[in-house]
């Protein structure tokens, strides 16, 4: 039940604090706040009590829901999703702290808004009924349309419009692949279910596989992105307020990432392999592409949201280098990811705050009037750039050697995008903190609430570089299992249906 | 006549006699309350008398009417519906200028038509309530006879009513020269002996379509549409929007798989090729619409066309999915217009999309009902339409029907925007214009609708349940 009060207490915390609203501005930060932090003791609480990771799942709960057509209330836990749990709640924290000045007109929809996005995301880190997994998905997307439209800069209509036709249009692609999944299963096993445990090694002809796979691919591609879909990300990072931008950049994109990992390899062994080549050099031209459009930007919100393309094309190139070296440093990815871009954007953030501009010729010299801030600047453009001793730079080179294994040439290429990153991290840093004063801005350093976020954003992302095994070990059990599952099936289409019944009984 | 016969006709009755005692009030003593307080206590009564009927079927009599579940599941949906578009018009008709009491008068004769299509099994009983129904919706539609528009929607409805009618008419005609009957059943039976339809047959059915097509505003005969919404009395729509098309969906349905419509070769492409029109054409139009009942006239067009991919799914699962549309389409569709409808006044209806501007931090509550009822007719989970749509995309999967389904879902993203649209000038900074308070029970009725939404959305099993046990499997 755990899983069900997880998602229950943001769900009342959202209510809670739309309520709240209307008789005081702190009070739906507070609540928030209190509703996230609960979350969070309450799943740290729970894996310390628990004697080993190793499990498969580590806790499942499973409820009939709409058993007409098979749809259960499917929740489970294992390493990989309490890891992005673990990670949602910290940064759903800092995005309220962060937005306890920035927010100032109608806070308690806000906050309604903004738990509901982290419940969608939960749930979606959660779910194990592909019905369910859909649900949540499409849940995620209204209340991010609103902290887009209502909260966001001058052109937030379009972006917030943007935003919603991509996601929805690729996620009904992915709806229609869930659907022909079922009938699929339906018709070969006489069992019709959106259970992802008994979808597992479903039998079904290449082609049928393909397409199916196509159809997932499509809303996890859109929502990672890669590049020839990437086109909602840049206006929708730019656009939105800080905290939305966190969000969008920290965890909506990790759940393509999560599907990537989750269903589409397990589900579609035999097809995702051969896709393995595209996938992979969509990787690469989108650590590239990203990297060359992230430096020619002039609006730092622009920068980093392409900085942030280039980035999830390290996770799908090491998603397809199937791997696990490559799926440790995916993970790895996923989460030094999320605190160095999102570190980034709340920089970004309190840029505007101060300036009321995102231009970066407008800035420069920043560092004499706010050191404070450009150290945390520097340290988390070096994080993007990946140097060693923080997060990024273990989570790359664990992409790079895992794809080394399985094409040394995409490998070789995806390594130029280190180079480029190196350039426009430097850019970053160059132009704002360094460099002759363009304008004589006057502003105060950092605030003590600013302080606290930034040193303890700055603490997990060196600590990820030097204590890497903690999340490592934690993800492993269930990247094992993945990719077994994975081979399984790819070699041999018949037996595997019996050995997955042992493999998932517990 | 047998005492059973009476008995199933009880609703009958009642909705026939009611008009005749309002009217008999009126030209006594004429009283707004105690004419709406009668006709929703009529309303209820039809209803409750459902249940009276519900141990004595299956019953036909022959040869007009047959009285199964599925008519008594209609029957309910229709008197429902008309009991709400009843409690939302309390306001709205009061405040016009003249005679008003007639309005109800209306509302029971064009309802009594529509009850009629629900058991009709028979072309004399489909065309008496087609046209009982039309008659009526031509005084509801111009009942505002001081505007323009109105009376412009009322003449433009009438003439090209009469003209399907005609169609409709015709094809009847056609088909009985085909198979020597004029009941569904005997129909049917002649089909399947006759083998083939023979081309005279088809140009029968071909007729009839566009008589039904025209009422369930399908494109290509949808041109009325826009026009009949907008000038209309918001409630009014609604109830075009809802009870007519229910109604007539109702005859076409049994009427359909009765003589296996999908199993023609013909008729399966004339049905493909009008659903994927109308989802398409009606999406696309709604885009530019600056109107918000054109707006919901456009996405009825499209609702429509989804919902008909059902006739050709040929089960009765495909059935029960039509069901649940339809039942999440009503109210998903009445709250949109009970919306419009309670923040409209006599003088100045609020259906200029820029009039809710900022609707959402002046009045909240009204804004969130209509945001649902937008996210519902769009298809976003945790609203009543998703389900619905998940529903026959469902089945017509299940039925192979993938350029269908197809086609579903790309003109649903395209119809996304326009909702979106009218969400986003919502929730945009507060403009101008003042709407008139809400009253208690209108925000009463909103919030019941809005809850049953909701609802249906998270937690749809029951209601499937129930509509298993009206159709069956």
């Amino acid at each position: 039940m755990i899983l069900f009060y997880l998602i229950a207490i943001l769900l009342g915390g959202a209510f809670l604090s739309w309520m709240a609203g209307r008789l005081s501005a702190a009070l739906p930060r507070i609540i928030s706040l209190v509703a996230l932090t609960a979350d969070l003791i309450l799943i740290v609480a729970f894996v310390l009590q628990l004697d080993t990771l190793n499990n498969k799942w580590l806790v499942d709960l499973n409820a009939d829901w709409i058993p007409k057509f098979g749809i259960s209330f499917h929740l489970a836990l294992d390493g990989l999703s309490l890891l992005m749990l673990i990670l949602t709640f910290f940064l759903g924290i800092i995005s309220i702290i962060i937005s306890w000045k920035e927010i100032k007109v109608r806070v308690g929809f806000f906050h309604f808004n903004l738990l509901l996005i982290l419940a969608g995301i939960i749930g979606v880190f959660l779910s194990l009924d592909l019905f369910l997994f859909y649900f949540f998905w499409e849940l995620m997307l209204v209340p991010m349309y609103f902290l887009i439209g209502i909260w966001g800069h001058e052109k937030r209509i379009a972006a917030s419009f943007k935003f919603f036709l991509y996601t929805q249009a690729s996620g009904l692609l992915m709806f229609i692949a869930i659907l022909a999944l079922y009938f699929v299963h339906g018709r070969s096993t006489g069992v019709y279910t959106f259970d992802y445990m008994q979808l597992l090694g479903t039998q079904m002809g290449y082609t049928t596989e393909l397409l199916i796979m196509l159809g997932f691919l499509a809303a996890f591609l859109v929502k990672l992105p890669v590049v020839p879909l990437h086109n909602w990300l840049p206006d929708a990072h730019s656009e939105a307020p800080t905290a939305g931008s966190l969000i969008l950049a920290a965890l909506l994109l990790k759940t393509g990432a999560y599907g990537l990992l989750r269903f589409v390899v397990p589900l579609f062994p035999s097809a995702s392999v051969s896709f393995a080549p595209i996938g992979m050099l969509l990787g690469v031209v989108g650590i590239l592409y990203g990297a060359k459009l992230a430096f020619a930007q002039t609006d730092l919100k622009r920068l980093v949201a392409y900085t942030s393309v280039s980035h999830m094309g390290f996770v799908i190139l090491g998603v397809f280098s199937f791997n696990e070296i490559a799926y440790q440093g995916v993970v790895m990815q996923m989460i030094a990811h999320a605190i160095s871009t999102g570190a980034l954007f709340i920089l970004a953030g309190q840029l505007y705050e101060r300036t009321h501009t995102r231009d970066l010729n407008k800035m420069g010299g920043l560092w004499e009037t706010a050191p404070v801030m450009g150290a945390v600047g520097l340290i988390f453009a070096m994080a993007s750039l990946g140097l060693p001793g923080l997060g990024n730079f273990i989570a790359e080179l664990l992409i790079l050697l895992g794809a080394f294994k399985a094409n040394v040439f995409m490998s070789c290429l995806a390594s130029v995008g280190l180079i480029a990153a190196t350039i426009y991290s430097l850019r970053i840093v160059q132009k704002i903190f360094l460099g002759k004063k363009i304008t004589d801005w006057k502003f105060n350093d950092l605030t003590i609430r600013e302080k606290i976020v930034s040193a303890s954003l700055v603490i997990i992302i060196v600590w990820l570089g030097i204590f890497p095994r903690t999340v490592l070990n934690t993800a492993k059990p269930a990247l094992q299992k993945t990719l077994e599952v994975q081979k399984e099936n790819n070699n041999d289409n018949n037996k595997t249906e019996s050995i997955l019944d042992l493999r998932f009984k517990n | 006549m047998t005492e059973t016969d009476f008995l199933c006709l009880t609703p009958f009755l009642i909705l026939a006699l009611a008009p005749i005692v309002i009217m008999l009030v009126i030209s006594i003593f004429r009283n707004y309350e105690i004419v709406f307080g009668f006709s929703l206590l009529s309303l209820i009564l039809a209803f409750a008398a459902l249940f009276f009927i519900a141990p004595a079927i299956p019953h036909s009599i022959q040869p007009l009417f047959i009285i199964d579940m599925y008519s008594l599941f209609f029957l309910g949906i229709i008197f429902i519906s008309a009991f709400i578009v009843a409690l939302l018009s309390y306001n709205y008709i009061k405040r016009l200028e003249g005679v008003r009491e007639e309005y109800y008068i209306i509302l029971f004769t064009s309802t009594l038509g529509a009850a009629l299509l629900a058991v009709a099994n028979h072309f004399v009983l489909f065309f008496l309530g087609i046209e009982t129904l039309s008659i009526s919706l031509y005084i509801l539609i111009a009942f505002q006879r001081t505007k323009d528009n109105s009376i412009e929607a009322g003449i433009k409805y009438l003439i090209l009513a009469s003209v399907s009618t005609a169609f409709l008419l015709f094809g009847m005609g056609l088909i009985y020269t085909a198979f020597g009957s004029m009941m569904f059943s005997e129909i049917a039976t002649a089909i399947s002996l006759q083998g083939p339809l023979t081309s005279l047959a088809i140009t029968g059915f071909g007729m009839m379509l566009v008589g039904i097509g025209f009422k369930l505003a399908l494109v290509p005969f949808h041109a009325w549409t826009p026009d009949v919404y907008q000038g209309a009395p918001a409630p009014v729509s609604a109830y075009i929007a809802t009870v007519s098309k229910g109604a007539v969906m109702a005859v076409l349905i049994r009427f359909f798989f009765n003589i296996k419509g999908f199993d023609d070769h013909y008729l399966f492409i004339i049905i493909s090729a009008i659903a994927i029109l109308s989802m398409f054409i009606g999406n696309i139009l709604a885009i530019r619409q600056q109107n918000i009942k054109r707006l919901l006239a456009y996405s009825s067009i499209a609702n429509m066309g989804y919902l008909i991919i059902i006739l050709l799914t040929g089960t009765n699962k495909g059935i029960q999915a039509s069901l649940f549309y339809l039942i999440s389409y009503f109210i998903t569709t009445i709250s949109a217009f009970g919306v419009i409808t309670l923040l409209s006044n006599a003088k100045n209806e609020a259906e200029m999309i820029s009039d809710y501007k900022g609707l959402f931090w002046k009045r909240p509550f009204v804004a969130i009902v209509f945001t649902l009822a937008l996210l519902s007719l769009a298809g976003i989970p945790i609203t009543a339409g998703f389900i619905g749509k998940f529903y026959v995309i469902f089945e017509g999967m299940k039925a192979g029907l993938m350029l269908l389904v197809f086609a579903m879902i790309i003109s649903s993203v395209i119809g996304l925007y326009y909702y979106l649209r009218v969400i986003t000038t919502m929730f945009s900074p507060a403009g101008e214009t003042t709407l008139p308070q809400i009253t208690f029970m209108g925000k009463f009725t909103l919030a019941a609708i809005t809850i049953s939404i909701l609802i249906l959305g998270i937690y749809p099993g029951w209601l499937i349940d129930i509509i298993t046990r009206f159709v069956g499997l």
